[in-house]
């Protein structure tokens, strides 16, 4: 039997988190419920911070957007803070179903960082800082620094997640996913694009299609020079679908039983090329 | 207890044609009216017990240890560890089975514990008894077995030349099917080579039950299944006493679909029980539930259809291969219904079809919703279309024009003397109006969904149509009957049978027949159990309302006569001129009347009948003979609109007419429909068992999916063709499977539409579009 806390405060948390630096943090249990249920892990000790308000706290600025740990889809999902960080929210809303969603949080997401982690890409694109507090204090850290491997991340014994804080560019935010159904599925490829027309820049992120939430940096670079942003910041069809293959070789798929490395890599420039095209040329479809 | 009833709308869909008009006793409570589901008040709102909810006092909880290995032999099982921890107590291996260690529907070829080897991922090698579930996991974990990993045979047409893997060789059974003139040629030629995944039942309970001892000896067993008493024969085959020592209980089914016709914990729960003296329960978990039930054959399918110019078939070749898995299961009987059903609802004077189902080291497959007419027809359907294209023919008349009839022979040489209304089936599907698909923008109309990877102008839209058929009831001699007993007593009905209530409505069909025969409105439902009632047969093959219905009909009618008798001799009047309605019995001329209630008062009556089909025959060398009863038949055509550069696929409506005799719930039909086609909807797009060398790589919703309410389109039931069934109970087909055998045919047809790719694969995968 697991020896349980649930943590009412950052404080005891952390408290509890240092009596027993191996603990086992339970959010919203989407994830680890399962493999308990399936007998794949079995923790000695587990903290429960679902009920911490400090990571359930959210805001946003002029020029960022801040989101607790303990946040949940369904709040990623809901105004403001769904037009404040519009790809969060989409990502949000390919999660599972309303009770998945109900339960599980940002900070689960990154804690459990599976290169098919929804909200990922929008947070490596939104240039997120993630920031954990642990024995030795706070830490923030880049996406690529936080996410190390397959479901591995470098946080160190004792150490919680508790923040991301993004950028809040001007511009629109896209993001899109295929799984093998049109809903509640784990993502076969996922791609997240933000424009930033203060920057005059265009950042772009994959889910799913490596061991890690590459950032396409190279299409991004040079699809930024393509794009005539003092009038009407438009992109044509050649472009779009050049910088679809640049992203594409961001990618570093593989096959398995979701699918296959080829899909992968034709999807993710189909999806790199629809992001582009929606977030410069078009007035949009109605969001889902 | 009398039914609540609660009639629930029918959702999204409507009802028009032929049907609803003229249903037998409209506007009752009885045979043809819309009475609601007893248990689908409870079930929506969580209170109806299923059979994982079972508690009993000082109960164990018992597990599985299973083979890990698809082929392997086991050189040594250290069963130590297990027994020395705190709260097991049993831990059972295959020489601790007292009686016959292998058991089968229709081959006892499988062990209920592995004995020296195994043959397949996931088979049953110890059994655990422990008084928390997470203990008794632990302990199975902690069973030492020492296996020799062998190379499994997995490839089902290498698999009749491989070295045997078990000593019954690896073919469960060739069929050759020969009818007409074998040499004859058609001027047009189509040939092709199709292939179906393995589909899972996917059925939402986990198996689970649970096993009390007696003292003497004796078990009961509370458990969800499709057939209590044949699972009653192999367990006390396989517990060594005698089938009266075996009583069971059937216990809230959540879903079958063919999946719980085997046995899976069945022995297992008694052997804990009896072994411990203590009651033991076991769930499955889902995982494992994948692994403890059998499968839909995959199939790999060759076909060669000649026509002459035309249109009118000639001949049909083909070559079936089923992959059985490592255990017989139902395989030779689902060969067989692949085999007699491959060319489809058509007249063909000749054919030669060759049908294997082979042994491999996959898991097991067996029964499901369709049985081997789900794959020939996506088969004989994708043929048809390639015929049309190559005769420059609308692919709708070119099936017209070939649609079976009464008074037809099939492949099998079986003339068609019921009903079988396949061209106006045909007609009603294909020439209903168009659905109204009114434009959206929301991403959850297209293809891709949530993920919104598409827009509108991403798609292209295609229309496909497909008709399929198969047998009601078992076949080739099988006297599959039922049994039903009726006591009227008080004024109120008690039906008694055995029949496996597993979803398909029957607890509310037995009432309304009851009602409609003897005129009364309260109808107590006796719980189906083996120890009063002789067997209702398998809640399968489409078969219950007309056979266990036929049974409750014949119980309530012999009950009738009974009681008519009776007044007839009070009265001094010929039974003839009385009818039982609305609570009383009363004479035609208006001159008797008297209550029920007081009629049968005290003891009241009672019968106890046996209902058999129409015998059939087994099939010649040649394929040929009446094997089976009746058939009926489904048409569907989809509207699908597809991303072909990233391959997704929304099915916008499927419209469909469907062969039903006579309609006896219209809301229980429109169910069955519904969810038939949800499941041949998943089956062409997204249901698939993920098998590497043996291992499933998908045990689990998160990777096995099934549709969601984003994937299944409006279902639109363009008519209920209603020819009633002579021989059938009110002249009622069975309706159940027919949604599913041509639903992923047609939807299949559309996608190729839709993207002019030859799609010879379902379920169609995303990258089979998009890279071609």
């Amino acid at each position: 039997m697991s020896d349980v806390v649930v943590a009412r405060s950052l404080d005891e948390a952390q408290g509890a988190l240092a009596d027993h630096p191996g603990a086992t943090v339970l959010a919203g249990g989407t994830d680890l419920m399962v493999e308990i249920n399936r007998g794949l892990r079995r923790p000695s000790h587990v903290v429960g911070v679902a009920q911490v308000p400090e990571l359930r706290q959210w805001s946003i600025a002029d020029d960022r957007v801040i989101v607790g740990g303990g946040v949940t889809y369904t709040e990623m999902m809901t105004t403001p803070l769904a037009d404040a960080a519009p790809a969060l929210a989409q990502a949000a809303r390919t999660v599972g179903s309303p009770p998945i969603r109900n339960a599980g949080t940002l900070g689960g997401n990154l804690g459990t960082a599976s290169p098919a982690g929804d909200t990922l890409p929008v947070l490596a694109a939104l240039n997120a800082k993630i920031v954990v507090v642990g024995p030795d204090g706070e830490r923030r850290m880049a996406l690529d620094d936080f996410v190390v491997g397959v479901k591995r991340t470098s946080l160190r014994p004792g150490e919680l997640i508790v923040r991301a804080e993004m950028d809040r560019p001007a511009g629109r935010q896209e993001f899109l996913k295929i799984g093998p159904r049109n809903a509640m599925v784990i993502s076969m490829a996922g791609l997240a694009l933000v424009a930033d027309h203060d920057a005059r820049a265009v950042r772009c992120a994959l889910g799913a299609v490596a061991a890690g939430i590459p950032r396409a940096r190279v299409a991004e670079a040079w699809v930024a020079e393509r794009i005539d942003w003092d009038n009407g910041a438009g992109v044509d069809d050649e472009v779009a679908a050049e910088f679809g293959q640049r992203v594409a070789a961001a990618s570093s798929p593989i096959d398995d039983h979701r699918s296959t490395a080829a899909y992968r890599r034709h999807a993710v420039a189909v999806l790199a090329t629809r992001a582009l095209k929606r977030a410069f040329t078009e007035e949009g479809a109605a969001d889902a | 207890m009398t039914s609540e009833a609660v009639n629930t709308a029918a959702g999204g869909s409507t009802a028009t044609g032929t049907g609803a008009d003229t249903i037998v006793d409209a506007g009752t409570r009885g045979v043809g009216a819309n009475v609601g589901r007893p248990d689908g008040v409870p079930k929506v709102q969580g209170r109806f017990a299923f059979s994982s909810d079972l508690w009993a006092d000082d109960f164990l909880w018992g597990h599985t240890l299973r083979s890990p290995h698809a082929s392997a032999l086991i050189r040594g099982i250290d069963i130590g560890p297990a027994v020395a921890m705190a709260g097991v107590y049993a831990v059972l291996l295959a020489d601790d089975v007292p009686g016959c260690l292998t058991y089968g529907l229709e081959h006892g070829d499988q062990p209920a514990l592995a004995d020296g080897q195994v043959r397949y991922v996931g088979e049953p090698v110890a059994l655990v008894a422990a008084d928390h579930p997470d203990i008794a996991r632990r302990a199975a974990e902690a069973i030492v077995v020492d296996y020799e990993v062998t190379e499994p045979v997995t490839d089902a047409e290498a698999a009749p030349t491989a070295d045997p893997i078990h000593p019954d060789g690896n073919i469960f059974r060739e069929i050759a099917i020969r009818h007409g003139d074998l040499d004859v040629t058609g001027e047009v030629v189509v040939e092709g080579v199709y292939e179906v995944g393995m589909q899972d039942q996917a059925f939402m309970g986990p198996e689970s039950g649970m096993a009390l001892p007696d003292e003497d000896g004796s078990v009961e067993l509370f458990v969800s299944t499709q057939w209590l008493h044949v699972d009653r024969e192999q367990i006390a085959a396989c517990l060594g006493i005698d089938e009266e020592k075996v009583r069971l209980t059937l216990a809230g089914v959540g879903g079958a679909f063919g999946a719980r016709e085997d046995l899976s914990l069945q022995v297992h729960l008694c052997l804990l029980a009896l072994h411990t003296g203590k009651p033991v329960k076991m769930v499955y978990s889902r995982d494992e539930s994948f692994l403890g039930h059998v499968h839909r054959h995959p199939a790999k399918m060759w076909y060669r259809h000649h026509a002459d110019r035309c249109g009118r078939l000639v001949k049909v070749e083909a070559r079936i291969v089923l992959d059985g898995g490592a255990y017989a299961s139902t395989s030779s009987a689902v060969i067989a219904n692949a085999s007699c059903f491959a060319a489809g609802p058509y007249k063909v004077p000749a054919a030669h079809i060759v049908g294997l189902a082979a042994r491999t080291n996959n898991p097991p497959c067996g029964a499901m919703r369709g049985f081997g007419a789900v794959q020939t027809c996506f088969g004989h359907e994708s043929q048809m279309d390639k015929l049309a294209a190559a005769l420059d023919m609308d692919p709708v008349e070119l099936r017209l024009l070939n649609a079976i009839a009464p008074g037809d022979r099939l492949v099998t040489g079986q003339v068609i003397t019921g009903t079988f209304p396949t061209a106006e089936v045909i007609r009603q599907c294909a020439y209903a109006p168009e659905p109204e698909i009114p434009p959206s923008d929301d991403r959850r109309d297209l293809p891709g969904g949530s993920g919104r990877t598409t827009d509108a102008a991403d798609t292209v839209r295609g229309t496909g149509f497909a008709v399929g058929f198969k047998n009601l009831m078992f076949s080739e001699g099988y006297d599959d009957y039922s049994s039903a007993a009726c006591r009227v007593s008080d004024g109120v009905a008690t039906i008694t049978c055995a029949c496996a209530e597993v979803g398909q409505g029957f607890v509310t069909l037995a009432q309304q027949i009851a009602r409609t025969e003897l005129g009364v409105d309260e109808v107590i439902l006796a719980p189906a159990q083996t120890a009063t009632i002789g067997s209702a047969g398998s809640s399968s093959a489409s078969r219950q309302t007309w056979m266990s219905g036929g049974a409750v009909q014949a119980a309530c009618r012999e009950v009738r006569t009974q009681i008519l008798a009776d007044m007839a001799a009070d009265w001094g009047v010929s039974p003839d001129g009385l009818v039982l309605r609305d609570g009383l019995v009363v004479s035609l001329d208006g001159q008797q009347e008297a209550l029920l209630a007081q009629v049968t008062a005290g003891a009241g009556y009672e019968a106890d009948v046996e209902y058999h089909h129409a015998p059939t025959e087994p099939l010649d060398e040649n394929g040929q003979g009446n094997a089976h009863v009746s058939f009926a038949c489904a048409a569907h055509r989809a509207t699908v609109d597809v991303d072909p550069d990233l391959g997704l696929v929304r099915v916008r409506d499927i419209t469909t007419a469907q062969d039903v005799g006579r309609i006896l719930n219209p809301t229980q039909a429109v169910g069955q429909i519904e969810g038939g086609i949800a499941q041949g909807l998943g089956l062409a797009l997204m249901e698939e068992i993920v098998l590497d060398d043996g291992l499933v790589r998908n045990a689990s919703f998160t990777d096995y999916v099934i549709p969601t309410t984003l994937d299944m389109p409006d279902v639109t039931i363009a008519a209920f063709v209603e020819e009633p069934e002579p021989g059938a109970p009110y002249g009622a087909k069975g309706i159940g499977e027919p949604p599913t055998i041509s639903s992923s045919a047609a939807i299949a047809a559309a996608v190729r539409a839709a993207t002019g790719q030859p799609l010879p694969r379902i379920p169609i995968r995303p990258a089979d579009i998009a890279l071609g």
